[in-house]
Parts: structure tokens; C-alpha cells; sequence
């Protein structure tokens, strides 16, 4: 079929694709081309000497670094809670279960207030901690726990879901078979949720890199040490170094639209593993 | 598959056979683990917003959010979200009728352009405004001209809210309206009904929920954007300042108790938001259960 469109009797379809499109063009992609096009007003080696600054370069050593930890701990203890949800019963499940996504609902402003206040030197946290020799506000450790919280549900809400689907026939076989617990685990469950729990990963981990809200009041955000790229962007807008801050920018986006895709690639993996199931 | 299988399998179901069930002790190490770091990173947090904000007692809570800069900060907040919902209702409903009721080439690519924003930087999400409209932006010396200002004012902030949600409703309704398909429709179209009786008595019905999940989901995060708004708001007291922003400000007077009192508001909003969402959870999966049996 040569036609862009296949034929349907239902109607709307010119009203709602161009409505589509129309908007989509003046919200999101008209705005976002104007990184890519600003930044091609400055010479390649400009563009290098902006994004490769000492400065610059320890930004994504703290923001990439911070965000794969965080995205781990997410991962492990994300599989974890989606575990115990799933197959275990206990006292105030249902309330947990729904709180799980408050750091998606919770304005990132105000997890990151909260999160200081804790982990300050006089807060709940930071009163045990600070006597240990463990500086957790103000320092790249902070960078880390506010990524952790923001990315908490990513794991948990993308593994649950395979984890409900999983036949217990496959783990009665195995058992019957002489297969431990952890063996079923390792062998059977495990290799069915890897492609969700690695979409997690790979979703806590992008959401993390881009986060500036519940950073910028933990952080401390001294250049070279707990200092993340998106303020640094800021920081540049705010110098009126236009040009320095949409470089710095498209290196973000190129590297958010790259895990876009690596993230696209997983759930279609996850969806053919689990059709051949 | 027959419904006792179903049963044996479903998650909520204790009767799970003995050899497919971990040790006791095992149950008890990982639910305990698994509370600990929940305690720790969530609810620990969670309840600390309320200590904080009421700590130096009610009168100082409430004259924190009666405060003149507070009340504009919640009418901005609620303009903003008033603007950015309905559109992206609009928006929304539009995307997922033709993406999930026709076959177009491009679907796919289409689908990837919807969820974007979600891979963008909050940070940078204001900063293509900026570079549009602002001094030194495309449209900058234009609008100068005509005395219109969107950037550091309330339009740049409708702007980078609106780029923010835009996925929220469509991404609720795509899934849905193609798990339903097209026969409902179909057979409506065959016996007379026309585009807008189609939408209102067929489709609306079956998608009312997910459309509500979409609106509450979309308003939480319209209300507490706090990135990109900063970045196009100029913080100006009273007068382009969303209540994230009034509690930043706050906070950095080193104005705690009231920095806290506002943020405590916005915490109301997520738990409120939450518990919609988990009530419309409940009876989308009550309605479910029913049409599963026969």
C-alpha cells in the first residue's frame, strides 16, 4: 500500500492527526530543534572547548556516576519491594503499594528541601550519620540519595507488573524436578523479568541524569565536586553565555535520546521473551 | 487457561502451593529488608514535610501559607495548571484517536515524539524557551518590539509546562484504546452514529477512567514543576513565582518553618493525588474482574 493512511470508515482522522501534529510541532519539537540549530552556530572546535572544560567534564563524572548508583540501588532493592508486593502478604501492603510512586508525584522542590533536612547535620538522619564521619548533605552523597529517591518507583512499577504474570506451573515443575528456591529463582524467574528489570534501570537511570530539583538544595553544588550538569546549564544562562549553555544542552539531549532508544530496544525485547513464554 | 489456574496464579491469592513458597524465615528477612529501605527513602521523608512545617506550631503554618507571596504563588500555580490540563486533554484524546483507530505509516515514530519530554532535562525543557523567545532567541528582538514578554513571565511559564505534561494523557489513553480495538465504533458507525455521537456515547464511556488517571497524573506534575519553570520564571515575588518556586525562595532565606508549611501543601497535593489514583486502580480492576469469567 502506497497511501500514508489505510482506509477506515471511522471518521476524525484528518481533525485529530493534524491537531496532533500541530501541537506536538509548536510545544515540543519547534522549541527542542532550537538546541540542536543554536548550537550549530558555533564552530566544532568551540563546541568541544564548551563541552570538555575541566569543569564541565567533573559535571558528568558526579551526574552520570550519581545517576548508575542510584539506578542500581534502585535496581536491586526495586526488585526487592516489586518481590514482596507480589508474593508475599503482610499488614498495610495496599498502602505501600500506592505510595511507592510518590516520588513521581511529590514536586521535586519539595523532596529536595525534605531530604536536606534530614540528612543536615542536625536532622533525623544526619545526627547519626555526621558522628560516623559519613557527610551525606552538601556532598556528592547527597547527589546520590536524591537521585535514589526520585528513581525508587521506576524498578519497582516495571518488574510488578511480570512478576503477576509469571506461571507458577514453570516454578511446581521445577520444584518437582529437585530444584531449590534459589535455583528456581536464578534459572527461571530471574531470566523472565531481566528485560523489566533492566528497562527500570534504564529508566531510573535517564529520568536521574536530567533531574535538577531535588539535587540542587542536597548537593551543596560546589563546582568541580558536587556541582551536576543541569545547573550547570543554568549557571550559564544566568552568565548570559547562551551559547555555552545550549552546547552543554545538546550533549544532554544526544545522551537522553540514546537511552530513549536503548530503552525502546528493551521493552521490545521483554515483550517478544515474554510472547515466546 | 481455567479459572482454577487463574486463581492459583493470581498475585493476591495466599493459597500458593508449599514447594513454589520461600522458608519462613526468608519471607520475613526480605519483607523487612524491602520495609527498611522504604522506611528510609520514602515514608520517613514523607512524614518529616509535616514535622517541619508544623513544628513552630499552627499560627506560623498558617500565616506561611496566608502570606501575600504565597497566595500569588498558589493563583500562578493554579492559571498555569488551569491552561496546561485542558490542552493537553485536547492533546491527548486527539493522539490517541488516530494512533490507535487508524493505520498510518510513521505510528511508531510518532508514539516515540509523544513520550520526548519525558527524556528531557526539566533544565533543558525551559531552556528552548529561552532560546526561542527570549532577548537573545529567535522571536526575542520581535517581541521586544511589541512590548510582549513571554520569558520571565506567566506565559514562558504556561509554555514550559504545557512541554513537560504533554505526555501524561496521551500515554494513559494509547494503551487503552488499543486494547479495545475499533468494534465498538465500527458498529456504531454502521448503524448511523455520527463522529461527535461516536466519541461521546462509545468512546468516552470506555476510556473515562484511564482519561481521569491521565488528568490527575498530568495536574500533579503541572502543579509541582519546579526545573523548567525556573528556569523561564526570573523569580519575581508575588508575580511570577509557582508555589515550587515560593518554597525555594523561602528555603534559601533560611525561612524553614514557612518553606516547609508551603511545601507541606504540595505534599497534600501528591498524597491526594495518589489515593485518586489508586481508588480509579481499584475499580478499573473491580470492573475487570467480572468480564474475565466468562
Amino acid at each position: 500500500m502506497s497511501q500514508f493512511k489505510q482506509h477506515s470508515v471511522l471518521p476524525g482522522f484528518n481533525l485529530a492527526i493534524g491537531f496532533t501534529l500541530l501541537y506536538l510541532s509548536l510545544v515540543v519539537l519547534i522549541p527542542l530543534s532550537a538546541a540542536f540549530i543554536r548550537a550549530t552556530e558555533l564552530t566544532w572546535s568551540e563546541f568541544w572547548t564548551v563541552v570538555i572544560t575541566l569543569r564541565v567534564l567533573d559535571s558528568y563524572r558526579l551526574t552520570f556516576g550519581a545517576s548508575f548508583i542510584a539506578a542500581l540501588i534502585n535496581a536491586i532493592f526495586g526488585l526487592l519491594v516489586a518481590w514482596i508486593l507480589v508474593r508475599y502478604q503482610f499488614t498495610g501492603k495496599k498502602i505501600i503499594d500506592a505510595l511507592i510512586d510518590l516520588p513521581f508525584a511529590l514536586p521535586t522542590a519539595v523532596a529536595g528541601i525534605t531530604l536536606t533536612a534530614l540528612y543536615a547535620g542536625n536532622g533525623w538522619f544526619g545526627q547519626f550519620l555526621e558522628p560516623l564521619g559519613i557527610k551525606v548533605a552538601y556532598t556528592p552523597i547527597g547527589v546520590f540519595v536524591a537521585l535514589t529517591f526520585i528513581g525508587l518507583p521506576f524498578v519497582v512499577r516495571t518488574v510488578q507488573p511480570v512478576l503477576e504474570d509469571i506461571e507458577t506451573e514453570l516454578e511446581e515443575a521445577a520444584a518437582m524436578l529437585g530444584a531449590s528456591r534459589l535455583q528456581t529463582f536464578v534459572r527461571i524467574i530471574f531470566p523472565t523479568i531481566l528485560p523489566a528489570l533492566m528497562t527500570g534501570f534504564a529508566l531510573a537511570f535517564a529520568r536521574a541524569i536530567g533531574e535538577y530539583g531535588s539535587v540542587i538544595f542536597i548537593a551543596g553544588n560546589m563546582p568541580m565536586v558536587s556541582e551536576i550538569t543541569p545547573l550547570l546549564i543554568i549557571t550559564k544562562l544566568e552568565q548570559y553565555d547562551y551559547a555555552g549553555a545550549t552546547a552543554i544542552a545538546v550533549v544532554m539531549l544526544v545522551t537522553s535520546f540514546v537511552l530513549l532508544l536503548i530503552i525502546n530496544l528493551l521493552q521490545w525485547w521483554g515483550r517478544r521473551r515474554n510472547a515466546l513464554i | 487457561m481455567d479459572m482454577a489456574s487463574i486463581t492459583a496464579s493470581s498475585s493476591h491469592s495466599p493459597s500458593r502451593t508449599r514447594i513454589t513458597q520461600e522458608p519462613r524465615w526468608v519471607r520475613y528477612t526480605l519483607i523487612t529488608i524491602a520495609l527498611t529501605f522504604l522506611a528510609l527513602f520514602l515514608f520517613v521523608p514523607l512524614i518529616s514535610v509535616f514535622y517541619e512545617a508544623l513544628k513552630k506550631g499552627v499560627a506560623v503554618y498558617i500565616a506561611a501559607i496566608s502570606d501575600p507571596d504565597a497566595l500569588a504563588a498558589i493563583k500562578l500555580t493554579l492559571t498555569a495548571t488551569a491552561i496546561a490540563v485542558p490542552l493537553n486533554l485536547i492533546f491527548g484524546v486527539a493522539a490517541a484517536w488516530a494512533i490507535t483507530k487508524f493505520e498510518f505509516k510513521g505510528k511508531n515514530v510518532l508514539i516515540t515524539l509523544i513520550d520526548l519530554p519525558f527524556s528531557v532535562s526539566p533544565v533543558i525543557a525551559g531552556l528552548i524557551f529561552v532560546l526561542v523567545f527570549g532577548m537573545q532567541g529567535w522571536l526575542g528582538p520581535w517581541l521586544a518590539e511589541h512590548d510582549i514578554r513571554i520569558i520571565f513571565a506567566v506565559p514562558g511559564i504556561v509554555l514550559a509546562t504545557l512541554f513537560i505534561t504533554v505526555p501524561f494523557i496521551a500515554r494513559e489513553l494509547i494503551p487503552l484504546m488499543q486494547a479495545q480495538g475499533t468494534e465498538e465504533e465500527l458498529a456504531a458507525v454502521t448503524l448511523g452514529a455520527n463522529g461527535w455521537q461516536l466519541f461521546w456515547r462509545v468512546t468516552l464511556p470506555n476510556i473515562k477512567w484511564g482519561l481521569l488517571y491521565g488528568v490527575i497524573l498530568c495536574n500533579a506534575r503541572a502543579m509541582g514543576e519546579f526545573g523548567a519553570v525556573s528556569v523561564v520564571s526570573g523569580h519575581i515575588r508575588g508575580s511570577t513565582n509557582t508555589l515550587p518556586l515560593h518554597v525555594e525562595i523561602l528555603y534559601n532565606e533560611y525561612n524553614f518553618a514557612a518553606a516547609f508549611a508551603v511545601a507541606s501543601l504540595l505534599a497534600l497535593l501528591a498524597l491526594i493525588t495518589l489515593a485518586i489514583k489508586t481508588g480509579i486502580e481499584s475499580k478499573v480492576s473491580q470492573q475487570k474482574g467480572p468480564n474475565h469469567e466468562h
